[in-house]
């Protein structure tokens, strides 16, 4: 096999996040990734172009949208001979897909692509149950006016109760949040560390609009500049005032200002090699070096469901020959704040590191200022497939801006899994 | 979790159906309060011959300010209701001693007070002198059995086995088979080593010690917790964190620490042992409280039941014994208490893992009571065996089933989660050094298993 090539992050791409059911409510996941695609291609001149692939996804997809990428890539302005497919990994999509295109560009298979993702939890697709389902399924097969009529008869009251799709992991029945918070009490994570970090993202986020870091990585979509979910005046009087939303009682810790809100966005990035980009009048804000993903067993209560990113972390460090230290920028997605507490919290754990991940000595603390220092889930929002694309983007730009430097991309998703990257210039 | 059945004997129209149609009759059983005394009647006291044992129970029953009579006739003859009557038949060399019992007993036990308690004192029959002596003492457990049965009234019949030499090591187990403490503990068989000699204030006898509870936060688990602070000790509470707010419940009234984690997690015995030492600086006292079940029956059983029971219920209490052991978390003199169920002595329908599981606690107390990395240490283990106990859980069996299994014990009723607790306790407590390798029931002479 030939030698693998640099793998460059070129450009990102995103619309500002709304929150559930405001300004985005109309707007389907298509439309969405259209319009993150298509200010990509604006922005980079690739109007026309064929690229070697666009891979992305959506975590709540509708049954209609079985060739979602590429009837979007077939209705924006890429050329329409550029291939594309979908993929899913709950909250791990976008980070997935660059992984992806990552890998075919560095064997040489492509020159350059775009990583992707939507998620939108206002345009959710709703379901008829089972039942019914099966009913109306009988009904096409049924090939006389008579026996449609039996088919028919078989048709109940609850029958017309809809299945929306739930937050919520099928083997557990408990929702993402009811999970995190069970992970909290179990590392001891506060409210007021929560509540500091979460704290901290909106005024990172907050910082990164006034000085125009985000100008060239959004285009406003349906009158929307900034993320909805942004809070520049929070303080963190207000934050500890709020109810707890998960977790029972006195216990609880998990607000609605320490949780993502559910959100609607898109978001794309740009990926190539460097010949690729020199080309095309491009040139490489970083590079995507290793990834690494892992999966915990929380149905058996083994493993929080959002730890998977503690146990894939330091696979990676060992496979790169680092040290948790030995990074300028940390990205790990604030799914809850509470999540990204514990993960910080297991890698200083020496029974943890010993018993867990099988390390000699804890991984160790970090400088807590190199975290998401332009803001991360907490106050620009989660729609679960586009938030890979938002980080990568992001830390890419950040590293550029800083001449240089190495930074970590960690995120949980559903199901106990985490995918996590490395990005070097 | 009111026994309704119970209450409603107690009112006039139920006493009239009970006693007309012969129902079960299950009396009250006084449970132990702060301050009441070890016992509050009078008390026989019966011998073959003088022994050190002998000695040892009279010097124990003046200490504990026991009016005391060694004669029987007087009694037999006379309106004194005694509160207990306690034998000492470590004296018996061989079978013609057995006359003794009955002698001793037949005009008397008619006399005994409601919630009376008969203790029988022997030598433990593995370390007899001869084949004749431990024949004899063998014999004594078929007569307290029985006499378990035929004592009514709440009352309860125990036979303690004390090595040669051990009778100094009496004193904290005849205080809690004479007290409410051992309420709903009957017909059990317990034995004695020897060990330091330890004197405590028996008012607080877990003072300066530390008790690490499992499953701390409900039930069986929270009395626990409750009791061993009651006598001093400070409790560190385990509890999954499904179950923190009732777990902190618990913990912010006794005063100790809350630590979530599942038992079953593969860095849970260094966890607790990390928690410990930084929190207590080591442990004294482990109570491997945490069980749960998932009944099926064998055909039906799926693996994940299995494996989950086994895991909680035998596995978690192995590997985190071995680690304390192991890194010292547990200092010397300690003890180590399981929690075994009689589903594991006589097994059940539908709990094969289950009761595997509880047997298995069983053979871990009898497989490391002797072993010299305890012994050497002075550190303990037993395990109680609870029967019918009124819980949140037994709550939920259907009501036919639980009637039956509260009734299908000599005492007529079911268990409270302090009896499990108490007997806990004495186990826990310094002064009961010579206590290990035993597991008692606490199930109040329930049939199975029996």
């Amino acid at each position: 096999m030939t030698e693998t090539r640099k793998v460059a992050v070129v450009a990102g791409n995103r619309i500002p996040f709304a929150r559930q059911d405001k300004t985005y409510r109309h707007a389907s996941n298509s439309d969405m990734l259209t319009a993150a695609l298509n200010g990509l291609v604006d922005r980079t001149g690739l109007g026309g172009q064929e690229l070697g692939e666009v891979v992305a996804g959506a975590v709540l997809k509708h049954a209609r949208d079985w060739n979602m990428v590429r009837e979007v890539v077939l209705g924006s302005k890429l050329a329409p001979t550029t291939p594309a497919y979908d993929v899913q990994q709950a909250c791990g999509t976008g980070l997935e897909a660059a992984i992806l295109v990552g890998n075919k560009i560095a064997l040489g298979q492509i020159d350059a692509g775009i990583a992707g993702g939507v998620d939108t939890a206002s345009d959710a697709p709703i379901a008829v149950n089972d039942r019914l389902r099966n009913i109306l399924l009988d009904l096409n097969r049924a090939k006389t006016f008579q026996d449609r009529l039996k088919v028919l008869a078989r048709v109940r009251p609850k029958d017309v109760v809809p299945e929306i799709p739930r937050n919520a992991e099928p083997r557990t029945r408990k929702s993402m949040g009811d999970h995190a918070a069970l992970t909290a009490l179990e590392w001891g994570i506060t409210r007021e560390a929560q509540d500091e970090l979460a704290y901290r993202s909106h005024i990172n986020l907050a910082k990164a609009y006034d000085r125009g870091f985000q100008d060239d990585l959004l285009t406003p979509y349906l009158g929307l500049e900034k993320d909805q979910n942004l809070r520049p005046d929070t303080t963190l009087e207000k934050l500890a005032k709020l109810k707890t939303v998960y977790g029972k009682g006195e216990t609880a810790t998990m607000t609605a200002g320490n949780s993502t809100p559910l959100t609607d966005g898109a978001s794309a990035v740009l990926l190539s090699t460097d010949e690729w980009a020199a080309e095309h009048g491009l040139r490489p804000l970083a590079y995507l070096t290793h990834s690494q993903t892992a999966a915990v067993d929380y149905v058996k209560g083994a493993e929080g469901l959002l730890m998977a990113p503690a146990y894939a972390v330091p696979k990676m460090l060992k496979r790169a020959n680092l040290t948790l230290q030995d990074f300028d920028y940390y990205e790990i997605h604030e799914a809850f704040a509470s999540q990204v507490l514990a993960t910080l919290k297991a890698w200083e754990d020496p029974i943890f590191c010993k018993e867990r991940l099988g390390l000699d000595a804890p991984l160790g603390e970090i400088d807590r200022d190199k975290l998401n220092v332009n803001g991360s889930s907490l106050a620009a929002g989660h729609p679960f497939a586009a938030t890979g694309g938002r980080i990568l983007a992001a830390l890419a730009k950040q590293l550029d801006e800083n001449g240089g430097g190495r930074g970590l991309i960690s995120i949980c998703a559903a199901g106990g899994q985490g995918v996590v990257a490395i990005l070097e210039k | 979790m009111t026994d309704r059945y119970q209450t409603f004997t107690r009112t006039p129209l139920g006493q009239t159906l009970v006693k007309n149609l012969g129902l079960p009759d299950p009396t009250p059983l006084p449970r132990w309060t702060e301050g009441s005394p070890v016992i509050d009647g009078p008390v026989v006291f019966g011998a073959i011959g003088e022994t050190d044992a002998g000695k040892a129970i009279q010097a124990l029953l003046r200490d504990i300010g026991a009016s005391f009579s060694t004669a029987t006739e007087g009694v037999a003859s006379s309106e004194i209701r005694p509160k207990a009557l306690v034998f000492d038949a470590t004296g018996a060399t061989s079978t013609a001693d057995l006359t003794s019992l009955q002698r001793f007993f037949s005009p008397v036990i008619r006399q005994l007070a409601p919630a009376g308690r008969v203790i029988v004192v022997g030598r433990t029959p593995e370390l007899a002198q001869s084949a004749e002596q431990q024949i004899a003492q063998r014999a004594l457990e078929g007569f307290t059995r029985s006499l378990g049965k035929e004592v009514k009234r709440g009352a309860t019949v125990n036979l303690v086995y004390v090595a040669p030499d051990a009778h100094e090591q009496l004193d904290s187990t005849l205080r809690f088979f004479l007290s409410t403490k051992s309420a709903y503990v009957d017909a059990q068989v317990v034995r004695i080593g020897t060990g330091p000699l330890v004197s405590n204030d028996p008012d607080q006898p877990l003072a300066g010690k530390t008790a690490l509870v499992t499953g701390a936060a409900r039930g069986i688990g929270a009395a626990i917790a409750d009791t061993l602070a009651r006598d001093g000790a400070t409790v560190i509470g385990v509890d999954v964190p499904q179950n923190a707010d009732a777990l902190r419940t618990v913990i912010s009234k006794i005063g100790g620490t809350e630590l979530l984690l599942d038992v079953t997690a593969v860095d849970a015995p260094q966890r607790i042992a990390a928690h410990a030492v930084e929190h207590h600086g080591g442990l004294d006292i482990v109570v491997h409280n945490a069980g749960i079940t998932r009944d099926k029956r064998l055909a039906n059983m799926r693996t994940d039941a299995w494996d989950a029971v086994l895991d909680v219920n035998l596995r978690a209490p192995e590997r985190i014994t071995n680690h304390l052991l192991d890194s010292n978390a547990l200092r010397d003199g300690g003890s180590i208490i399981g929690v075994a169920s009689i589903a594991g002595i006589a097994g059940n329908n539908g709990q094969t893992n289950y009761a595997t599981s509880k047997a298995g606690v069983i053979g871990l107390v009898q497989a490391l009571a002797p072993k010299p990395m305890l012994t050497e240490r002075q550190i303990r283990i037993n395990a109680v065996a609870p029967g019918f106990i009124e819980t949140e859980m037994t709550a939920k069996i259907p009501f036919t089933i639980r009637e039956v299994g509260r009734r299908i014990n000599s005492l007529q009723q079911g268990g409270l989660p302090i009896d499990v607790a108490e007997t806990i306790a004495w186990f826990a407590d310094p002064a009961s050094a010579g206590v290990t390798g035993n597991v008692v029931r606490v199930c109040g002479q329930s049939l199975l298993g029996a």
